[in-house]
């Protein structure tokens, strides 16, 4: 055991420090800053479940947030109306949307690259107006507010324990946000790494060459459209119990947009891809949005401009640099810049010894 | 909400009982969260982009005419400081930013938050965290009439309801076989409206002949425009928000059809606007609306001494056009905030101030609304401005007709 331990590769250490350090830190901030890093955290499982489409299955979606929109809505459906525990719903949202997601598949097979982007795009945009006709289930337009969660005894007796304070609403948000978190990292990390995950790569990277090897085309697809959808629906079902509001206009097109930002930015096809990418995409609208006016040497008619023009400005300009500075993403980014100082290092190490490096493409 | 931790309770029992033993206290002043002896700290929701970013300007008005009261010495020497966040009219981004004003900004109250679906969004949470929802600038009518229910909120201009009975009346009156259509915002803005004008018109409501929505998120109201022009309507109410507006009152000309009458409401007819449909091609025959404020386009308050001072102040804002009826408002209800404050004097906390604005109102003096108009609440009465006039579009200015009338006690 104490053998494996100490085998085990950096990667398995930036893990766990990594889960250590989001299970600490909401002791460290304020109950404020906890809820927005349980909605970054909610973008994370969001786009996790789109990296599994797009980047391990190579469908393309720009629907996310309507799946969103349906975990949100049976969620708060379910504990508004039928007053069930919102613990209990997420998960049932989460299967229900799945469901819905694997069914999308069906049509989605038909379609390809350009044509499946399109079509999930119309579900976007038709789903904040489908939400507003049913009144008597979804409170059309004027959405459905629910009640804070309280945090049960043993966590606030735990964090207490730990802070000396009382634990808020907020916070116990962000943990439950962190679990399913960690709970579904670990599902995309097992999946992606066995059958179900070579099969869905082999039919992103060609899928005759796939059909060829006896992949099930249209099993992985629809497989692939659940699962995601499954991420999207909890993630969902997690931003009504953290903003204790869900209406139709919460899911507007431009969240389904944010998604695919986000995982683009994070870096497709990679696990840690997704965490960044959502940390990203929930603080960069905010910050670019609050920082600019608050710059003294911008003169005053470009700041006024620019907040006028919104936070869309200067998440615009951000994301155009990072993707000329960072193609493959934050991800990409740092594990070139790993390898590159990682060579550097060995190189220096080489020429002293006097060997020849080894070709890296062999290690 | 953070507990008081157990040192702190010692320590604050060591005190209540020091101040016991000492007999008397210095005359202690009542503050409350947000309220320092220098600072009184408001915050802001408005939609600063978005459909419907033309009340963005609101806010900054606002923070002009508290420049200019910081400029002469604060009250009782504390200066306002006025955070302003964009809400994009989003009322999932409303929910997210009023908790970032409430728990990490740590305001005294939010005042002048924009849009009805948005500050419906947080009227709850407001409530139960005891934070004055002061002004709110919105006219649903639920501001005033739930005041029992959410004792920490309270509107400021009229209510959507009374301005669409004054409307009815006017109807009743003037066009009594009007053929209505109604384009209303769907959400609880133009219900809002809708409910008002079916009410005011009682048993005469079937003269609205058809009734057509837009979302806020929609692209344009075109076609909602020729639907009703197909339905044979000739009296067109445009309960809508600014861009909107524009966009039915331009839709209007290019269908030809200048003989209808229309009916602007309050919160998109400023001349800015209306003039934007003008320079779009709008012939804007036959347009009424109503007002309460002193429209700064106006001629006839030229050398008046409220619009001089009210130039003095909107010169504190670089962004803001004076001209923009919007940036009056904004300054007006700043006005009655001060005044509220004013009044609460050494008493600053959170209930207090919520009382006076929502009970004791009666503000005879402010310069900015039409002479006449009185800013009154009273233990019934939750609606502090119910006076309006109507007023006619002449081709380039509006102008008032008539004489103010009062709604109050009219909305139950």
């Amino acid at each position: 055991m104490l053998q494996r331990i100490r085998a085990a590769p950096p990667r398995y250490w930036l893990v766990v420090i990594a889960v250590l350090f989001f299970a600490g830190f909401p002791t460290v901030i304020s109950s404020f800053q906890a809820a927005q890093w349980a909605n970054a955290l909610i973008l994370v499982i969001a786009i996790m479940g789109l990296n599994i489409l797009v980047g391990y299955s190579g469908q393309l979606s720009l629907g996310h947030g309507a799946f969103m929109a349906l975990g949100a809505y049976t969620s708060a459906i379910l504990a508004h109306r039928y007053k069930m525990d919102y613990l209990l719903t997420v998960p049932i949202a989460g299967l229900l949307t799945g469901l819905v997601g694997f069914l999308f598949g069906v049509p989605a097979l038909r379609l390809s690259a350009l044509y499946l982007a399109l079509a999930t795009f119309a579900l976007a945009v038709v789903t904040p107006s489908l939400i507003k006709r049913p009144v008597a289930l979804t409170n059309g337009v004027n959405g459905i507010i629910l009640l804070p969660p309280d945090p049960p005894q043993f966590a606030k007796d735990a964090f207490s324990a730990v802070t000396g304070t009382v634990m808020t609403s907020e916070q116990w948000t962000y943990y439950v946000t962190f679990a399913w978190a960690l709970l579904l990292f670990w599902l995309a990390w097992n999946l992606v790494r066995h059958r179900s995950g070579r099969a869905m790569r082999a039919l992103r990277d060609g899928e005759v060459a796939a059909a060829a090897s006896g992949v099930n085309i249209a099993g992985y697809k629809m497989l692939a459209f659940g699962i995601s959808a499954l991420y999207a629906g909890i993630a969902g079902s997690l931003f009504g119990m953290s903003s204790g509001f869900v209406s139709p206009d919460s899911f507007p097109v431009g969240l389904s947009i944010q998604l695919l930002v986000g995982a683009v930015i994070g870096g497709l096809a990679s696990i840690p891809g997704p965490l960044a990418g959502g940390i990203f995409a929930y603080f960069l609208p905010i910050e670019s949005n609050q920082w600019v006016p608050a710059q003294t040497w911008i003169p005053t008619q470009i700041a006024s401009t620019v907040e006028k023009a919104g936070p869309a400005v200067t998440y615009g300009a951000i994301l155009i640099l990072i993707m000329i500075f960072a193609p493959n993403g934050i991800v990409g980014l740092v594990t070139s810049g790993y390898e590159r100082l990682r060579r550097r290092l060995r190189g220096a190490a080489d020429r002293e010894t006097g060997q020849a490096p080894p070709d890296p493409q062999t290690v | 909400m953070r507990q008081i931790g157990p040192r702190f309770a010692a320590i604050a029992a060591i005190f209540v009982t020091l101040a016991a033993c000492g007999g008397s206290a210095a005359p202690t002043v009542a503050t409350d969260v947000g309220i320092s002896s220098t600072e009184i700290l408001l915050g802001n929701t408005n939609a600063l982009s978005g459909p419907a970013a033309a009340y963005g300007t609101i806010s900054n008005a606002s923070n002009a005419y508290y420049t200019y009261v910081n400029g002469q010495g604060g009250i009782n020497g504390r200066k306002i400081t006025y955070k302003i966040l964009d809400d994009g009219y989003v009322p999932a981004n409303t929910v997210t930013l009023t908790k970032q004003l409430v728990e990490q900004d740590k305001v005294f109250a939010i005042f002048g938050g924009l849009g009805t679906q948005d500050q419906t969004s947080v009227r709850d949470y407001m409530n139960a965290q005891k934070v004055p929802q002061i002004f709110v600038y919105t006219g649903a009518t639920t501001w005033g009439l739930d005041y029992s229910k959410y004792s920490y909120t309270i509107g400021w201009i009229p209510s959507y309801q009374a301005e669409s009975h004054l409307y009815a009346q006017d109807i009743l009156k003037n066009h009594a076989s009007a053929q209505i259509g109604v384009l209303y915002q769907n959400d609880d803005y133009g219900q809002d409206y809708l409910k008002g004008l079916k009410d005011g018109l009682g048993s005469s409501a079937s003269l609205i002949k058809d009734s057509e929505s837009y979302d806020v998120t929609a692209a344009s109201v075109g076609s909602q425009v020729a639907t009703l022009k197909a339905k044979g309507v000739d009296t067109l109410f445009l309960f809508s928000t600014p861009k909107f507006t524009v966009q039915a009152l331009v839709a209007v000309s290019k269908l030809n059809w200048d003989s209808v009458n229309i009916y602007v409401n309050s919160v998109s007819n400023p001349k800015t606007t209306i003039g934007a449909a003008k320079t779009a091609g709008a012939a804007l025959k036959n347009v009424t609306s109503v007002a309460y404020l002193k429209d700064p386009t106006d001629p006839q308050w030229a050398n008046d001494a409220g619009m001089k001072l009210y130039k003095t102040i909107i010169a504190n804002c670089s962004t803001c056009d004076a001209n923009n009826g919007f940036n009056i408002s904004g300054v007006a209800a700043a006005w009655t905030l001060v005044d509220v404050l004013k009044k609460a004097g050494s008493n600053l906390t959170r209930r207090n101030v919520m009382d006076i604005a929502a009970t004791q109102l009666s503000e005879t003096d402010n310069p900015f609304v039409l002479p006449g108009v009185v800013v009154k609440t009273s233990s019934t009465d939750h609606f502090p401005i119910s006076q309006m006039q109507e007023e006619t579009w002449n081709g380039a200015g509006w102008t008032l007709q008539g004489t103010l009338i009062d709604t109050r006690g009219t909305i139950k």
